[in-house]
C-alpha cells in the first residue's frame, strides 16, 4: 500500500456551550481520539448521523480548525503555521466541497469567474492560461464553456455542485474533502455527481475524503469506510465488506435502518432512544444506552478500537469478528 | 366499492404555468400509497391542491371526491371538516410545523377541540393518551413542554399525534423522515406503520426515496413533471419497473451490497414547467426515446390488472408481462 497521504492521529476537539445565559459551561466532545489515515489515490468514507463529529473530523483534516490535541499530517509533514507561505502552498494542494452549492457560490458573479477566483489568489499561470483552464475544468466537469458566463441562479442544482467541483479543482489539488455533496440533490442527479467524482479521482488520481450520511452513496465511492458515533470511531473496514457484514451493534442498526426496495422490513432492527447529544456523553461505551446487546461491562469500559482480523477494526466489548470469519 | 379518494384529472397552474398536468389516482380505504418522484414533480402540489391549500393565485382544476364528494372547491366550512378530520397532513419540517411558543397541550388540545366533541378533563386526557401512543415518555409532565425542548424526532412524534386528534381516515406523510438521521428515521416509519394499522387508516407516503416507499407502501405511482408515468405494486415495481423514467431511478440508486458497478445515471435535468418539452415529458432524457414521443403525451394505460403505465412502449409491456404469464 501507498504512503498515507493524511495521517491524523488521536485528534480531539472540544467545544465549551452554556446552557441558558447563565449556566455553566460544559465542554461538548465533538471529536474524541480520532485517528485516520488515506493512503494517496484512495477515498476514505465516513459516515454517522447528526453531532457524530464528521464534519469536524473533516474541518481539522483541512486545517479549518486546530485540534485541541493530537497531531495532522499532510504528506508526510505536519501541518503548516496558518498564514504563512508554506500554509498557503499546502491549502492550495487541498479543497472542500459542501452540501450547499449555492450557499458556496457568489450568486452576483459568473460561475467562470468564480471558477477562475483561485487560479488568481495562488498566481496559478498567465492571464490567458487561466481563461483556458476555466474552459477546461467546466468540460472536465461535463458542462460547456458557455456555462460559465451564467449565474449561480440560472444553474440547476447538479449544474452547480459541478460548478464548485470545478472550482475545487482548479489548484490542481491532491485531496478533496467531500462533505455531503450528494445530499441535497435527486436521486437521478446524484447518481450523474457521484459517477463523474469517480471519474475525475481515477483521471486525477485525487484523494478524498468523502463524508455522508448515507450509506448507499458513502459504499459506492469508498474503498475504506469509517463509522463514527459521538466522537469516536466505532468500526472501520474495507467498503465491500463493512456494509455486508458489519460487527458493530450501531453499524448493523445502521445498515438495518437503511432501506431497500424489494426488501420489506421484516427483522429491522429499530434503535430506541433518541439521537445522541454530544453534551451528555454516556459513560462507558456512548452506544450503551441504545445497543440492543449491552452488557454490565459496557456501562463503565470504553472499549477500544480494535483489529478483529482483515481490515477490519471495531470498538465493542461484544466484537468477536464472527461474521468476518464466517464469510471467508 | 367507492374508493376513498378518487383523483381525476386534476391539473395546477400557477401564472398560466402547468406544473400539474392531469392526475388520476384513486386510493382504497386502509391502503398505503407511496409516491415517489424529484423535486418539482407534483408529489406535495398533489395534495396541497386536493385540500385546497394552495395560495388563491393557482389554477387548480379537476375533480377529487372523498367518498364521492366532490371537496375540490368545496366552501370553507365543509372543508375545515375534512382538513385534520377525514384527511390529516403532516410535513417533513415538523420544528416549523409547530407554534414555539405554546406547550404541546395547547397545541394537541385545540386539534381535540376542534375536531372532537370532548370537554373539559376529557380533552387533556384524550391529548395524553394520544402523546403516549406515539410514543413520547412521560407524557403526562412533557405535555407543559414547549416544541424546543423535544429532539427533531420527537417533534414529528407530536405531528403525528396531532395528525391523529381529529381520527382521520387518510394521512398525508410529505416527506416525513427527510429531515431526520437513520435510525430516528426508522423509529418514525415503524411508527407510522403501527398506528396505520390500530387506526385502520389509509396513507399516502410522499417520499424521495425509494427505498422507504418500497418498504412501507403496497402500491406506488412514480411522478414525473406534473403527471403520473407509473403506477404498480410496490414490490412488482422495484422488481420490474416499466417506464424508463422508473427503471432509470432505481438504477441511479446505489446498491448496498453485493459487487459494486458504475450508476446508471439518467442523463440531463427534469424539464422547466415553464419549456416543457412536446409530446411525452421524459423523452429528452430517455435513452428508449423514439421519433413518435416527441408527437403526443402518452396516458397512463394499463399493462397488467393492477398496474398501469404512461409510455408509448405500454402495449410491448403488456405483451411481455403476459408471456411471462402464460409460460
Amino acid at each position: 500500500m501507498s504512503p498515507p497521504l493524511f495521517d491524523v492521529s488521536t485528534i480531539s476537539r472540544s467545544y465549551a456551550m452554556r446552557s441558558g445565559m447563565f449556566g455553566r459551561a460544559t465542554a461538548v466532545h465533538a471529536v474524541d481520539g480520532v485517528s485516520l489515515a488515506i493512503a494517496k489515490g484512495q477515498t476514505l468514507g465516513l459516515v454517522g448521523e447528526s453531532g457524530s463529529g464528521k464534519s469536524t473530523t473533516g474541518r481539522i483534516v483541512l486545517g479549518l480548525e486546530p485540534p485541541d490535541r493530537g497531531e495532522v499530517r499532510f504528506d508526510g509533514k505536519p501541518m503548516a503555521v496558518p498564514e504563512t507561505a508554506a500554509w498557503r502552498a499546502q491549502r492550495a494542494r487541498m479543497q472542500i466541497i459542501f452540501q450547499d452549492p449555492l450557499g458556496a457560490l457568489d450568486r452576483r458573479l459568473p460561475v467562470g469567474a468564480q471558477i477562475r477566483e483561485p487560479l488568481d489568489i495562488h498566481g496559478i499561470g498567465t492571464p490567458a492560461d487561466r481563461e483556458e483552464r476555466v474552459r477546461d475544468l467546466l468540460r472536465a466537469v461535463e458542462l460547456t464553456p458557455a456555462h460559465g458566463a451564467r449565474y449561480a441562479g440560472a444553474l440547476s442544482g447538479g449544474q452547480r455542485q459541478r460548478i464548485v467541483l470545478a472550482r475545487a479543482l482548479a489548484t490542481k489539488p491532491d485531496f478533496l474533502v467531500c462533505d455531503e455533496p450528494v445530499s441535497a440533490l435527486d436521486v437521478s442527479i446524484q447518481a450523474q455527481v457521484v459517477n463523474l467524482l469517480c471519474d475525475l479521482q481515477a483521471q486525477l488520481s485525487l484523494t478524498l475524503l468523502f463524508i455522508s450520511h448515507d450509506l448507499r452513496v458513502v459504499r459506492q465511492i469508498s474503498t475504506t469506510v469509517a463509522v463514527m458515533y459521538l466522537g469516536r470511531i466505532v468500526e472501520i473496514g474495507s467498503a465491500d465488506d463493512l456494509f455486508a457484514r458489519p460487527e458493530h451493534p450501531y453499524t448493523q442498526a445502521l445498515v438495518s435502518a437503511s432501506p431497500a426496495p424489494g426488501r420489506r422490513s421484516a427483522g429491522r432492527i429499530v434503535l430506541s432512544g433518541d439521537p445522541p447529544n454530544p453534551a451528555a456523553r454516556p459513560q462507558g461505551c456512548a452506544f450503551h444506552p441504545r445497543c440492543p446487546r449491552a452488557i454490565a461491562r459496557c456501562a463503565s469500559e470504553v472499549p477500544a478500537l480494535s483489529a478483529i482480523g482483515g481490515e477490519r477494526q471495531v470498538a465493542c466489548h461484544l466484537a468477536t469478528g464472527a461474521q468476518t470469519r464466517n464469510a471467508a | 366499492m367507492t374508493p376513498l379518494v378518487n383523483i381525476a384529472g386534476l391539473g395546477v397552474a400557477f401564472g398560466g404555468v402547468p406544473v400539474l398536468r392531469g392526475v388520476d389516482l384513486a386510493l382504497g380505504k386502509g391502503e398505503a400509497l407511496g409516491l415517489v418522484g424529484e423535486s418539482g414533480s407534483g408529489k406535495s402540489v398533489t395534495w396541497l391542491a386536493a385540500l385546497g391549500l394552495l395560495p388563491r393565485h393557482a389554477q387548480v382544476s379537476g375533480s377529487v371526491r372523498l367518498e364521492g364528494r366532490e371537496i375540490l372547491g368545496a366552501p370553507a366550512t365543509e372543508l375545515d371538516h375534512v382538513r385534520g378530520g377525514r384527511i390529516a397532513m403532516i410535513f417533513q419540517d415538523p420544528a416549523s410545523a409547530l407554534n414555539p411558543v405554546l406547550t404541546i397541550r395547547r397545541q394537541l388540545c385545540e386539534a381535540l377541540a376542534l375536531h372532537r366533541d370532548l370537554q373539559g378533563n376529557a380533552v387533556k386526557a384524550e391529548a395524553r393518551r394520544l402523546l403516549d401512543l406515539v410514543g413520547i415518555p412521560d407524557a403526562g409532565r412533557r405535555l407543559e413542554a414547549y416544541p424546543h425542548e423535544f429532539s427533531g424526532g420527537q417533534v414529528q412524534r407530536i405531528m403525528i399525534a396531532m395528525a391523529l386528534a381529529g381520527n382521520p381516515d387518510l394521512l398525508i406523510a410529505d416527506e416525513p423522515t427527510t429531515a431526520l438521521d437513520a435510525t430516528i428515521q426508522a423509529q418514525i416509519l415503524d411508527l407510522l406503520s403501527t398506528v396505520r394499522r390500530e387506526f385502520g387508516m389509509a396513507m399516502v407516503l410522499i417520499s424521495h426515496d425509494l427505498g422507504v416507499v418500497a418498504e412501507n407502501c403496497d402500491r406506488v405511482a412514480v411522478m414525473y413533471a406534473g403527471r403520473i408515468v407509473e403506477e404498480a405494486p410496490s414490490n412488482q415495481l422495484f422488481a420490474d419497473p416499466a417506464h424508463p423514467y422508473a427503471q432509470g431511478l432505481i438504477g441511479a440508486l446505489p446498491p448496498l451490497d453485493g459487487p459494486r458497478r458504475r450508476l446508471t445515471a439518467i442523463p440531463g435535468t427534469v424539464p422547466d414547467p415553464a419549456k416543457m418539452p412536446g409530446g411525452c415529458a421524459f423523452a429528452p432524457r430517455c435513452a428508449l426515446a423514439s421519433e413518435p414521443c416527441g408527437h403526443a403525451a402518452p396516458s397512463l394505460a394499463p399493462i397488467a390488472n393492477d398496474r398501469r403505465v404512461a409510455c408509448i412502449r405500454a402495449e410491448a409491456f403488456r405483451r411481455a408481462l403476459l408471456g411471462i404469464a402464460a409460460e
